[in-house]
């Protein structure tokens, strides 16, 4: 039963898990940008939900009302001022510049908000649990697994279902041809990043309020997500959130067994993965 | 009839370089004997220096020359920082020599290492090397022998094998950096200077035109990952020997062994061997006048680093090498007719 238990458990988190996948695994897609401050920008929603709940005496989750915009208005300026003038076809630029900002996210943060390791409060939400054939199931665990796959409904459905998606997968596909079709690049990146940081600014949220944060958890956060993306394949969203599940399981199982195994079976089952599987469990592009 | 001899001839040898060289000659003597003429304090910090320049100078072989983006050689430089532990308080071997066997094992562990993460290409390789260096960092701090999660400090006795005397234990640790950094650049500039050297430039400019000109790209990938790797290792050993003191997350730091590596590099200029000297001496001003702000330094580290990404993407050395044309490390091939 414990086992079972666990695994449940491991299920829920890799939704967490895929949340932050799925905004690395957009842009990626869109542009082929690897984010590398993307743990930090986690990590600054979360901070930003902190703010935004004392000032305004919001709840942790109606918090999202307010973050999620601010969230993707920092990440189209972000992209048009700074990201925008990386890309190109060499891959250094854009990789030490998104190095940098993580450098510089994480100790502004430090000097803004101290080393202290914060939570965001939920309420009742936190504790409340429920028995499932006896399983016991958290409530708030059980929010976030579905709002994560709710997500990348939105997303998946947004890709291929509307003209904004059309335009992502033009320029994913050939950036020149997609300009000489009349689309602007720099405005469609623009929005890709928006999305990307409206994901994490939900998957800031959800981490502030599962676990404890301070300005150093960023880096962390970006291996798991990245792991997600490589074990679930690139360019599949819900192959990410089997990614993201996979991981979850793996490190729950890793504790059962001993406490200090956790992190390390959840990157053994990422190396397992590369070593028989270098494309990933469900692919659809190549890197 | 003896065979005509072809009228050119192929230098990489220049006026101004022929002055560097005598330059370079006449300050690794100076610092050679720096035990003569500075003091505990200035001889630590220049130890640091040389560590920093060996370690930017073995990042600049992989992401300047190889195209190999890494952000995990935190792993080597843990690693290393543990072997020598673990042979000088296991097993009892002299410090001093922990740092060749900590260079070798550091190129063995490089190898599955390196074929698993080459899979990972561009971008994704860098997140990849990350992940090693975790890996790393939790395997060590498994081994309770080694003091765990919280680490262990190099017993007295063991310090004592190094030299009995306090000044002399100082001064062959200062030489033990000073040789390293030498070899470390010196080989780096005979490793271009040779045909591999030549395969790696040709990568560097273009992967797919090299490759098609016969360059083993993986060889030659793998050959500069393990080298570097081992290398790091042993700057690894090195750093712990002159703090005296590890544990997991001080050896495997991202930010101490990677992000300043990396700052100090691109400011001074990815791609070319002066760079990473200049930016050494770029660095430690910043740190020696700025470091009292504590993270606001980092940020500014940071930014300079990213504006001069978008700048001047080839650095301060760049700049100058663009502007003057100087090269005081000639890599580059050019024909001599005898006419100039």
């Amino acid at each position: 039963m414990q086992w079972i238990n666990a695994i449940v458990q491991g299920v829920l988190v890799g939704g967490l898990y895929a949340l932050f996948a799925a905004g690395l695994s957009l842009i990626f897609g869109v542009m082929r940008l690897v984010n590398i401050a993307h743990g930090d920008l986690i990590v600054l929603a979360a901070f930003l939900a902190l703010v935004v709940m004392q000032t305004l005496g919001l709840g942790a989750l109606e918090s999202l009302v307010v973050v999620i915009p601010l969230m993707a208005l920092l990440g189209y300026v972000l992209q048009r001022g700074l990201l925008n003038l990386t890309l190109g076809s060499d891959i250094l630029p854009p990789l030490l510049v998104t190095f940098g900002l993580s450098v510089i996210i994480q100790n502004g943060l430090l000097q803004v908000f101290t080393a202290d390791s914060r939570r965001l409060n939920a309420g009742a939400l936190e504790v409340a649990t429920f028995n499932l054939a006896g399983i016991d199931i958290g409530v708030l665990p059980l929010v976030m697994f579905l709002a994560a796959v709710a997500v990348i409904g939105v997303l998946q459905f947004i890709f291929y279902r509307t003209a904004l998606g059309r335009a992502f997968r033009a320029t994913s596909d050939d950036a020149d041809v997609a300009r000489m079709m009349g689309l602007d690049n720099r405005h469609i990146f623009g929005l890709a990043m928006a999305l990307s940081l409206a994901v994490v600014a939900i998957a800031g949220v959800f981490l502030a309020v599962r676990t404890n944060f301070d300005p150093a958890s960023g880096p962390a956060r970006l291996i798991f997500g990245f792991e997600a993306v490589i074990i679930g394949g690139l360019g599949n969203l819900w192959g990410t959130l089997a990614g993201g599940v996979i991981l979850g399981v793996t490190q729950a199982i890793g504790a059962q067994i001993n406490p200090g195994w956790q992190l390390l079976a959840g990157h053994l089952v990422f190396l397992l993965v590369l070593a028989f599987r270098p494309t990933g469990l469900f692919p659809r592009i190549a890197g | 009839m003896s065979a005509v001899t072809p009228d050119w001839r192929v230098e990489r040898a220049t006026a101004t370089s022929r002055l560097a060289a005598v330059v370079a000659i006449v300050a690794l003597i100076a610092l050679a004997a720096a035990p003569a003429w500075a003091g505990r304090a200035d001889m630590r910090l220049l130890s640091e220096i040389f560590t920093y320049l060996a370690l930017a100078c073995l990042w600049n072989l992989l992401a300047g020359f190889a195209g190999l983006v890494s952000v995990g050689q935190q792993a080597y430089v843990g690693f290393g920082g543990y072997m020598l532990f673990a042979f000088a308080i296991l097993l009892g071997v002299n410090p001093l020599l922990t740092i060749p066997i900590a260079g070798i094992l550091g190129a063995l562990i490089a190898v599955p290492v390196a074929v698993l993460i080459f899979r990972l290409s561009g971008a994704y390789f860098a997140i990849g090397t990350w992940v090693m260096a975790e890996v790393f960092r939790l395997v060590f701090a498994q081994v309770s022998a080694l003091g765990g999660g919280s680490g262990t400090s190099l017993p007295v006795a063991v310090v004592k094998d190094i030299a009995e005397g306090r000044d002399m234990r100082e001064w062959i640790v200062y030489w033990a950096a000073f040789l390293l950094v030498v070899v470390v650049l010196g080989g780096t500039y005979w490793l271009l200077s040779t045909r591999r050297g030549l395969a790696l430039a040709a990568i560097r400019d273009s992967e797919v035109a090299s490759e098609s000109l016969g360059v083993r790209i993986w060889r030659t990938k793998l050959m500069i990952y393990v080298v570097s790797a081992g290398a790091t290792a042993m700057v690894g050993a090195l750093i712990f020997l002159q703090k005296l003191r590890i544990s997991p997350d001080a050896a495997f730091n991202v930010n101490d062994w990677t992000a300043y590596v990396i700052f100090i590099t691109v400011i001074g200029g990815i791609g070319t061997i002066e760079g990473p000297i200049v930016g050494v001496i770029v660095f430690f001003l910043l740190r020696e006048t700025l470091a009292d702000l504590g993270s606001i330094y980092l940020m500014i580290l940071g930014l300079v680093a990213i504006v001069v990404m978008l700048k001047a993407p080839r650095g301060l050395w760049g700049f100058v090498q663009d502007r003057f044309g100087i090269e005081l490390f000639p890599v580059r091939r050019r024909i001599r007719y005898p006419l100039d």
